[in-house]
C-alpha cells in the first residue's frame, strides 16, 4: 500500500526509506485511522483525509526543514497538481524553451579590437532593462547574431558567447564573465564524503586547535593518582577532564558561477574541515556576502537566512574563514542593486565590513592562482579589506591561514 | 486488530495541557507502534512538559533522563563503578567480591524493569555528543541490551513510551531519525493561546489577553530576535502583569504608542542585545 505515495514523496526529495513506508502500514493496520461508531461496531468508518495527512508525515517527514516539500508532495499526490516548479523563481525566463539555448555553434574567439566594438552597456540597470525588454521581443530559438538571446553570439544576453559585461542565461559558464546566472538548479551541494586527498588539508587545519580541559572529570589523572597514593599509603584515585578541542569555526562558502571550477578542491577542503572540528557551522553565498546566506545548496530559495542573525548567533569568538575566488563583477561589490540574483538594498562591502567588525578573527581562502590576484579588481579591494588576510587554498596558504587564526 | 478491543486509554491533552490534533495522533501512535516519538519545536512550547502531562494523564510512571553535552550513551544502560571497587578492595570490604555491587542502573534500565509501563523522557538528546544517537540505535529499537560485567541481558517487559526532545542543536543522523516517529511543535496561533491562557489564567479579564497578545505577536514578529517569547514567557509575563495593576496601565500607554518598551519586558526578553533590538525597533516604528 502507497507504493505511489512513496515515489512521490522521493520525486519531491524526501529522504524516505521502505522502513518509513513499513510503519505507515503498520499504524493502519493496527486501527489508528478507524473512528469506532459509539453505537454500531458495523459503523466504523475510515478517518478523515486531514488526519490521513498527518498520520503520513508523521510517519515518513523526520525533519521539519522537508515539511515544505512534504506539503507540495501531498498536494500532488491528492490532486495530482504537479507543483514541482512553484518555487521557480524566475519561472517566466524558464520558460524560454530549452533548445534555444542548446549548444551548437562554436564560442566564437573575438579579438581584443572585436570585443572593443561590442556596444558595451553603460551600467547594470540598463542591461536589465534591455534583457527585460528583449525578452518580450523574442519569440524563436535564436543561436549566433548579435541581438537576441540564444548560444554562441555576441550579444550580451545567452550562454557560450562573448560580450564582455553579460548576462548568462542557461548552459555551463565558459568565459567566467558573466553577470547574472540564471539556471536555478545548476548548484551543487558541496559534498563532504570526499575523503581522498583530504588527510594533507586536515593535518594543515589540526594547526587550529584550542585545547581545553572542560566537562566533567571522568579521565584517571595518572600523575596525580600516584603521587597522592604515594603520599597516602593507599590507593586515592584522582580524576581530571577530557582534553578537547573548543575552537569554534563558521565558514561560508561561495559557490555556483566562477566557482564552478574550483569545486573539487572546495569538496577536499569541506571534508577535512568537517572531520576536524567538532563546532563547525556552514553557510553558503553567491559571489559576495549579501543580507541572506544558506545553509542546503538546494533549498537556497525555500530557506535563506538573514546574515544579521548569524551576526547575533555566532559570537566573536568563531574564527571565520571566508572560501571563494573573490572575482565578481565590481557592482557586486560596490552597488546597491549589484546582487546577481535579487536587489540587494545594501553593497557586498557593507556586509563584508559588518562581518569583519564582528568576528575576532576573519580570513578568506581563495582557490585561484595567487599570481592573477593583482589582475582582478575585487580581489585586490577584498585582500585590502581583509589586511591582507587572503590565503591561496594551497596546503601552504592553509597553513598560513591556521597559524594566524590560532594566535 | 479490531479497534473496538482498544481498552488502553489514548491521549486526548490534560487539564493543564493544551494538545493540538495532530500531537494527540503523535502520541497515540507512538504509544501504539511502540516506537520512539521524537518531538522538536521552538524551546518554551512545551516539549519536555508533554512527557510529564502524557504521564500523568495515563497514570504511567515518568522517568526522565536529562541529556547534557557530557552525557555518554552507556550512563543510560548502567555504569560500572570500577573506582569504588578498587578502593573497596584497599579498605578489605567483602563486597569486593560480588561484581553487581558495583553495577548502577541507568535510566533506561529502570524503565526497562519497571514492573508498569512507563514513560521514557529523553531530554534534549541534542546536547549530547554527535555519536550518542547511534550509540542508543538498538536500545531503543530492541528494548534491551547486554551487561558484559555480568552476562546479563535486561530487556523491557514492558515497552516504555520513549519521548525524546531536541532543540535542534545539532542534526540527528538519519539511522536513528528512522526509528523514530517526528512531531514538530508549531507555534500555537492565536485561537491556541488563548485556550492556553485561559488554562492557566481561568479568572483573567479578556481585554488584558487581548493587549497582551498583540504586543506579544508584535514582539514575535521582529525579525533577528535570539530567542523569541515563547509560550512560556508569556505565561510569566502574564502572572506579573496579573500582580502589578501600574503595569497594566502602562500595557496601555506601549499600545497607543507613547511609551515603546511594553512594561515587564524583562520576563520576555531574556538576552541583552534582544532588548536593544527591540529599543531600535520600537524608536523605527514611531519615526
Amino acid at each position: 500500500m502507497f507504493i505511489k505515495l512513496f515515489y512521490t514523496l522521493r520525486t519531491y526529495g524526501i529522504p524516505v526509506s521502505t522502513r518509513e513506508l513499513l510503519d505507515l502500514n503498520a499504524a493502519l493496520d493496527q486501527g489508528l485511522m478507524m473512528q469506532p461508531h459509539p453505537d454500531n461496531l458495523e459503523l466504523t468508518t475510515f478517518a478523515n483525509r486531514e488526519d490521513m495527512y498527518r498520520l503520513i508525515r508523521l510517519c515518513m517527514v523526520k525533519d521539519e526543514r522537508h515539511f515544505d516539500k512534504f506539503d507540495r508532495a501531498m498536494a500532488d499526490y491528492f490532486e495530482g497538481v504537479d507543483s514541482l516548479e512553484m518555487d521557480e523563481l524566475l519561472a517566466k525566463l524558464t520558460d524560454i524553451p530549452k533548445e534555444w539555448l542548446d549548444l551548437k555553434l562554436d564560442p566564437k574567439s573575438l579579438t581584443d579590437e572585436q570585443r572593443r566594438l561590442l556596444k558595451k552597456y553603460g551600467s547594470l540597470e540598463e542591461l536589465m532593462k534591455a534583457l527585460e525588454e528583449r525578452l518580450k521581443e523574442q519569440k524563436e530559438r535564436h543561436q549566433g547574431g548579435s541581438k537576441w538571446i540564444g548560444t554562441g553570439g555576441t550579444s550580451p544576453f545567452g550562454a557560450y558567447g562573448d560580450h564582455p559585461e553579460g548576462v548568462r542565461v542557461g548552459g555551463e559558464s565558459r568565459k567566467r564573465s558573466a553577470a547574472k546566472v540564471w539556471e536555478q538548479r545548476k548548484y551543487r551541494n558541496l559534498d563532504d564524503d570526499n575523503q581522498l586527498g583530504t588527510r594533507q588539508i586536515q593535518m594543515a587545519l589540526r594547526n587550529l586547535r584550542q585545547f581545553a580541559r572542560t566537562g566533567s572529570a571522568d579521565e584517571l589523572d595518572i600523575y596525580e593518582t600516584i603521587k597522592r597514593t604515594a603520599k597516602k599509603g593507599v590507593l586515592d584515585i584522582q580524576m581530571q577532564a577530557e582534553r578537547r578541542n573548543r575552537v569554534k569555526v563558521l565558514m561560508l562558502f561561495d559557490v555556483g558561477g566562477s566557482m564552478d571550477i574550483h569545486v573539487e578542491a572546495i569538496e577536499k577542503l569541506f571534508s577535512a574541515a568537517k572531520n576536524e572540528f567538532k563546532m563547525l557551522e556552514f553557510f553558503y553565498f553567491h559571489n559576495c556576502l549579501y543580507d541572506y546566506v544558506w545553509r542546503d545548496n538546494n533549498r537556497r530559495h525555500s530557506a535563506p537566512i538573514p546574515t544579521f542573525e548569524l551576526l547575533n548567533t555566532y559570537g566573536r569568538e568563531y574564527r571565520v574563514i571566508f572560501v571563494g575566488d573573490a572575482s565578481m563583477s565590481p557592482y557586486e561589490l560596490m552597488t546597491v542593486g549589484g546582487s546577481v540574483e535579487y536587489m540587494n538594498s545594501e553593497a557586498g562591502i557593507v556586509w563584508l565590513k559588518r562581518v569583519l567588525a564582528h568576528f575576532d578573527k576573519v580570513a578568506w581562502l581563495n582557490p585561484e592562482n595567487p599570481d592573477y590576484w593583482q589582475y582582478t579588481q575585487t580581489i585586490v579591494e577584498i585582500k585590502k579589506l581583509f589586511d591582507n588576510k587572503m590565503y591561496p587554498m594551497t596546503l601552504h596558504g592553509v597553513e598560513e591561514m591556521t597559524s594566524y587564526m590560532a594566535r | 486488530m479490531n479497534p473496538t478491543d482498544k481498552t488502553k486509554k489514548n491521549f486526548t491533552g490534560t487539564q493543564n495541557y493544551i494538545a493540538t490534533d495532530d500531537l494527540q495522533l503523535a502520541v497515540n501512535a507512538a504509544m501504539t507502534l511502540q516506537k520512539p516519538l521524537l518531538i522538536k519545536g521552538e524551546p518554551g512550547t512545551g516539549k519536555t512538559l508533554l512527557a510529564e502531562e502524557v504521564a500523568e494523564s495515563l497514570g504511567m510512571p515518568l522517568i526522565t533522563w536529562h541529556i547534557k553535552s557530557t552525557t555518554k550513551a552507556e550512563q543510560g544502560l548502567y555504569e560500572y563503578d570500577a573506582v569504588s571497587r578498587l578502593r573497596d578492595s584497599q579498605l578489605g570490604d567483602d563486597k569486593v567480591y560480588e561484581i553487581g555491587n558495583y553495577i548502577k542502573p541507568g535510566k533506561l534500565w529502570e524503565a526497562f524493569t519497571s514492573n508498569e509501563r512507563s514513560v521514557l523522557l529523553i531530554d534534549e538528546i541534542d546536547k549530547a555528543d554527535i555519536e550518542f544517537p547511534n550509540d542508543l540505535l538498538h536500545e531503543l529499537d530492541k528494548m534491551s541490551f547486554y551487561v558484559y560485567e555480568t552476562g546479563e541481558t535486561i530487556t523491557a517487559e514492558q515497552r516504555p513510551v520513549v519521548i525524546i526532545t531536541s532543540n535542534n542543536e545539532k542534526e540527528l543522523p538519519d539511522a536513528f531519525l528512522r526509528r523514530c516517529f517526528f512531531h514538530y511543535i508549531d507555534f500555537p496561533e492565536e485561537a491556541t493561546m488563548r485556550q492556553i491562557i485561559e488554562v492557566h489564567f481561568p479568572k483573567i479579564q479578556e481585554k488584558l489577553v487581548n493587549d497582551a497578545l498583540d504586543i506579544f505577536y508584535t514582539l514575535r514578529s521582529i525579525q533577528g530576535l535570539k530567542k523569541p517569547p515563547s509560550t512560556s514567557e508569556l505565561v510569566d509575563w502574564l502572572t506579573l502583569l496579573l500582580a502589578d495593576d501600574m503595569a497594566q496601565a502602562e500595557l496601555e500607554e506601549n499600545l497607543r504608542g507613547e511609551k515603546s518598551i511594553p512594561p515587564l519586558y524583562g520576563a520576555l526578553l531574556k538576552n541583552e542585545a534582544d532588548v536593544s533590538l527591540l529599543q531600535r525597533f520600537a524608536n523605527m516604528m514611531r519615526r
